[in-house]
């Protein structure tokens, strides 16, 4: 029992992170039908926002301190982050510790920018190119960020750690009446899957409850007529692709502590979500949902040690085996709708 | 000739000629001066040249042709360069026996992958053979590791139990693959003057395969399959319903194209005798998607041209770094010396995917046939520049 309980928190991190990418995806496609292979780029930049933002909160100025000395004996140099001036030392440690929520704030912003500059610049002028055109642009989009960031930020690695706060793990099993000491899991997981859920949720509701949102789904379901109907669904659609970028960007951020942000997890992420989507459906959001989570908790149960001994190599290959089953057996995937990509 | 057209029959004795002379035209600057680093006429990236070709080549069939964008097509290289390296270690050091090996292989891989991909088309082809490129990479890194050597890759080893041939040579070491005692890596180098020519038996045996698949190419490009191929991309829906199953011709492709990439992969093995995952994983799937567009997706000669193209950046303009770069700029005041350099840097060298990225979008923003349809428009704007120019001197003929 523990072991299952154990198993289905493992993939909800990475359940998680593939649902918000393959949401994303799901409401480009749903909203302007392009299939957008750019979209890993966007988790990436987004994880970027983190580290760039925490380097900024960094930069500090040379004060020398005269009640230490080194061992020369002169007064010592110490590097003192310019927050601290600002807030004080105990609030800039704070400020600076909780870099990665607070890169949130800064990303929502420069994603939004980022994902409409996207889709006005370049995406605009493919709509009615085939889909193989579509991937092929996207694909190449991806490669020139890739390489940007690769330029600026070099080919390895960032740490960026999480706030002192959700460091560790914790006992699960205890917490919820159950034998102490089985189910350990760190903090941030657990508020990286509650954080994927609030925006999920938050994304549905905005599609659901405002006016923008109805106008959306008009739009997706038949973009002509509402167009008709003298609304500007092009540029809700804008709005909606700058959305899907922040959602992606958003899923970076918050992921730069359980994985070290290099320049490639957008592409390493990008195939996956797109298993996903196709698994899910074409163009159902709910879809995309359930099939990232179910898709990252098969996975975290197929490298059980015992699930391993059984079949060798399962762990590595159950995502895609799956899709080909899905895509074989329900063409449509799970929730997708008639008629959507089913040439 | 060769029953073909004389369109045709020009571009396969051009490119003939071409590929028989690379050694030449491909260094085209003298060994000791600065340009030298330009010079792309040595064997192992001559040999990358034809080999990637053979692979673009053979992509273009399916994507060209038909339409359908795989995005798995390194497996089947990878599959390639597997069974050429087994053949190796089992039988003999003849590449023969191994490429034949690796295209049959490859192509019974292809039929099978082929037969479950095509039932999809679209993006959902793509995916699934996206999917099934990966989990080939997947087991041929954990699972298989007694067939595939892991990640260590496969390798030749002295104790290999060869049939034909001994299993070390006199001297101890691991024999070489080769041609009927023609050794693969045997180089003879020639100077003319201040210039350096290295002719390469590995380099000479691919390029005759490559002109033969290419010889290839252009009778199925020309055949009625081919054009059955092309129907399929124009309106697969119409071909149904003048009763035509459409699934036998696409599967044929992509067993040809998946043989293609076999026979890549075999004689990557043959000119190099090991074999990694590596070059099965989906970016090597991608890289060949990248040279075809490049070069001009279905046509005759594009994917060499993109294929040619990506190898030469690869390998020469990444070579480039800051020194040369200022060594270049040397001409300039010292403060634009810098700034022309701070902003040239990012390009080349190790950022040469970035240049590569740009083109790649900017040939399929503006040119989606490639370089071969941005030839041609140069080639048509000069046709018309001419006529203008000879319209207009009849025009403005002087009165007096």
């Amino acid at each position: 029992m523990d072991a299952i309980i154990l198993q289905v928190l493992n993939g909800l991190d990475k359940g998680s992170a593939y649902a918000l990418i393959a949401l994303g995806l799901t409401l480009i496609f749903g909203t302007l039908g392009v299939v957008n292979f750019a979209h890993g780029a966007l988790f990436m930049i987004g994880a970027f926002c983190a580290v760039t933002l925490n380097r900024i909160l960094s930069l500090s100025h040379e004060v020398v301190d005269e009640t230490r000395t080194d061992f020369l004996g002169n007064p010592l140099k110490v590097d003192v982050p310019y927050v601290y001036d600002w807030f004080g030392e105990a609030a800039g440690q704070t400020i600076i510790d909780w870099s990665v929520p607070l890169s949130l704030l800064f990303a929502i912003p420069v994603m939004i920018l980022i994902g409409v500059a996207m889709e006005r610049g370049l995406i605009k002028h493919f709509y009615k190119r085939p889909h193989a055109d579509q991937i092929l642009v996207t694909f190449g989009l991806a490669i020139v960020l890739q390489e940007i960031i690769k330029y600026y930020y070099g080919a390895n690695p960032i740490p960026t750690p999480a706030p002192q706060a959700f460091t560790g793990s914790f006992d699960f099993g205890a917490m919820v009446g159950m034998e102490a000491n089985q189910i350990i899991y760190p903090y941030w997981r657990l508020v990286y899957f509650a954080f994927a859920a609030i925006v999920i949720g938050a994304v549905f509701a905005f599609l659901q409850f405002t006016t923008f949102g109805m106008v959306v789904r008009a739009g997706m379901a038949d973009r002509e007529t509402v167009g008709l109907l003298g609304i500007n669904i092009d540029r809700r659609f804008t709005i909606m692709f700058g959305i899907a970028a922040a959602v992606a960007g958003l899923a970076g951020v918050m992921y730069t502590p359980i994985n070290s942000p290099n320049y490639h997890m957008g592409m390493d992420f990008l195939v996956l979500s797109f298993v996903v989507v196709v698994v899910g459906g074409m163009g159902s959001l709910p879809g995309a949902v359930l099939a990232g989570f179910l898709l990252g908790i098969l996975e975290s149960f197929a490298s059980m040690k015992e699930v391993i001994d059984l079949i060798p190599g399962i762990n590595q290959i159950i995502i895609y085996l799956v899709a080909i089953i899905i895509l074989l057996t329900r063409p449509r995937g799970l929730m997708g709708r008639k008629g959507v990509m089913e040439d | 000739m060769f029953g073909l057209d004389k369109k045709d029959t020009s571009l396969l004795i051009i490119v003939a000629i071409l590929t028989m002379l690379a050694p030449f035209i491909l260094n085209p600057f003298p060994a000791d001066s600065a340009m030298a680093q330009f010079n792309a006429g040595y064997p192992d990236l001559m040999q990358r040249f034809v080999i990637f070709g053979i692979f673009a080549i053979g992509f273009n069939i399916l994507f060209g042709l038909t339409g359908y964008l795989s995005f798995g097509h390194a497996a089947f290289l990878g599959v390639g360069s597997y069974a050429a390296v087994w053949m190796f270690k089992l039988l003999s050091m003849n590449v023969i026996p191994a490429i034949i090996l690796a295209v049959i292989t490859s192509g019974l891989f292809a039929l099978l992958i082929g037969f479950i991909s095509l039932r999809r088309s679209g993006i959902y082809f793509s995916i699934l053979t996206l999917a099934f490129a990966q989990m080939s990479f997947a087991l041929a890194y954990s699972v298989l590791t007694p067939i595939t050597g892991g990640e260590t890759g496969l390798q030749l080893a002295l104790d290999d139990p060869r049939i034909l041939g001994a299993s070390q040579t006199p001297e101890g070491n691991i024999p070489v693959p080769g041609l009927f005692g023609m050794e693969m890596r045997e180089t003879t180098q020639i100077a003319v003057g201040a210039w350096e020519f290295t002719f390469n038996v590995g380099y000479y045996f691919c390029a005759v395969i490559m002109l033969l698949s290419f010889y290839l190419a252009i009778r199925i490009f020309r055949s009625p399959f081919g054009m059955m191929l092309r129907a399929i991309k124009s309106n697969q829906q119409r071909l149904n319903y003048t009763g035509l199953n459409a699934r036998p011709y696409t599967l044929a492709a992509f067993v040809i194209s998946g043989m293609y990439a076999g026979l890549a992969g075999g004689l990557m093995a043959s000119m190099d005798p090991l074999a990694g995952a590596e070059r099965m994983f989906w970016t090597a799937s991608g890289e060949v998607v990248l040279m075809t567009i490049l070069g001009g997706v279905g046509t005759l000669i594009g994917p060499v041209l993109g294929a040619g193209m990506i190898k030469y950046m690869e390998n020469i303009i990444s070579k480039i770094n800051s020194d040369i770069l200022h060594g270049w700029f040397a001409f300039m005041p010292d403060g634009l010396e810098d700034f022309v350099v701070a902003i040239v840097y990012p390009f080349i060298g190790k950022g040469w995917h970035l240049t590569l990225g740009i083109i790649f979008m900017l040939v399929v923003i503006f040119l989606p046939g490639g370089l071969v349809e941005g030839g041609q428009r140069i080639a048509k704007a000069f046709k018309r520049r001419k006529s203008d120019d000879a319209s207009g001197k009849t025009s403005t003929e002087p009165a007096e």
